[in-house]
């Protein structure tokens, strides 16, 4: 049962349950602060061009993370 | 300090936001989530009485206006939408600026009908900050079409403020808002928000700090939020203190603190 890996890594249209966050400081409270606390689930939506940022909907809202901070959130996927 | 630096630190706070009022009206901040709704609120409840400005010092742009309930003018600010007021960004700061310095007479807080419970973060630190608060349960009519029910009483009492539910667009739930805007500013409705208790030793850590930061600020802001935000290390909530506050006393409490 443990296949926890960072939010950065999955493929667009998949879904996950957020696990843990692996942030501080300011990164961490804006991670929370978008509604990123453990048991959310998290859809990601679709890539920028380039990759990076990542468009995810969380609780409702579409927010675009650099896939840098992205992977400091980790996730089950489902 | 006192009484006397405390009612011209504010009217002076206030001329920093560059609000132009006359014979004291009563102001009223609009916060809320991005794209819940504010603007729309805003524009129906002032009509055309509105201008667009900027923040000092910032390329910000906010909008303020006024409508006349009862016979009563209220000056109305449009703040950024934000999902938090911890100051991580330039809308953070300009939300948690007016809130915390400019000291509006009642902060209406615009919540999705539709996803309440990520919009209720930002509920719960406005109330840390402020007790004058009134949520507007916004967008109750795409609720409705997705089959929400939002119980506005329940939500009432496990908040602590009045909780109103309107749809902007239609304007339906507009003149009750302005109902409970003006009852609040007045004092015939005083919210007792709920606040956010902590664990015991962050309990323990704000007893401690409360009284030196009242004893350094006065009631010119929020003694326990500024503590709590100490504990936190937020450097940005002291440079904001001595930029709009008088007092220096803070800035030696908090880099104390800090230290
Ligand atoms: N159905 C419905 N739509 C609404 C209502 N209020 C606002 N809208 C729509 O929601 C969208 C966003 O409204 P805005 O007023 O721009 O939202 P805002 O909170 O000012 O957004 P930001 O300034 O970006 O934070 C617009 O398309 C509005 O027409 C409402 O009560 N019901
Ligand atoms: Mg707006």
């Amino acid at each position: 049962m443990n296949n926890t890996v960072s939010l950065g890594c999955l493929t667009n249209g998949s879904f996950a349950l957020v696990t843990e966050l692996v942030a501080e400081g300011l990164t961490r409270r804006r991670l929370l602060d978008l509604g990123l606390v453990p048991g959310t689930k998290v859809e990601v939506i679709r890539r920028s061009p380039v990759g990076d940022p990542i468009a995810f909907g969380i609780r409702g809202a579409v927010i675009a993370l650099r896939k840098e901070v992205a992977n400091k959130v980790l996730v089950n996927p489902l | 300090m006192g009484l006397t630096s405390q009612s011209t630190g504010r009217s002076t706070t206030r001329e920093i936001f560059n609000i132009k009022r006359n014979n004291n009206e009563p102001v009223i901040a609009l916060a809320g989530n991005p794209n819940t709704g504010k603007s729309t609120l805003f524009n129906a409840l002032t009509g055309l009485r509105q201008h667009t400005g900027n923040w000092p010092g910032k390329t910000v742009l906010r909008a303020e206006g006024s409508f006349i309930h009862n016979g009563r003018r209220y000056t109305l600010i449009d703040l950024p939408g934000t999902y938090s007021l911890l100051a991580n960004s330039a809308d953070e700061e300009v939300a948690r600026d007016f809130i915390c310095f400019a000291k509006p007479d009642a902060t209406v807080v615009v919540v999705d009908a539709t996803c309440l419970e990520r919009n209720l973060n930002l509920v719960l630190q406005v109330m840390e900050i402020t007790s004058k608060v009134i949520v507007c349960v916004n967008l109750i009519d795409e609720a409705r079409r997705k089959k929400l029910r939002v119980d506005a009483d329940k939500l009432s009492k496990k908040l602590g403020v009045p909780v109103i539910t309107t749809a902007a667009r239609s304007g339906e739930g507009l003149p009750r808002l302005m109902d409970v805007i003006s009852d609040v500013v007045w004092g015939r409705l005083t919210p007792k928000p709920k606040l956010v208790r902590y664990t015991g030793e962050v309990e323990e850590a704000i007893a401690r700090l409360e009284p030196k930061v009242r004893a350094a600020v006065g009631d010119g802001i929020n003694a326990r939020w500024v503590a709590l935000r100490l504990l936190d290390g937020d450097t940005k909530l002291v440079q904001a203190m001595e930029k709009f506050l008088s007092e220096k006393e803070i800035v030696r409490v908090a880099q104390e603190v800090l230290a």
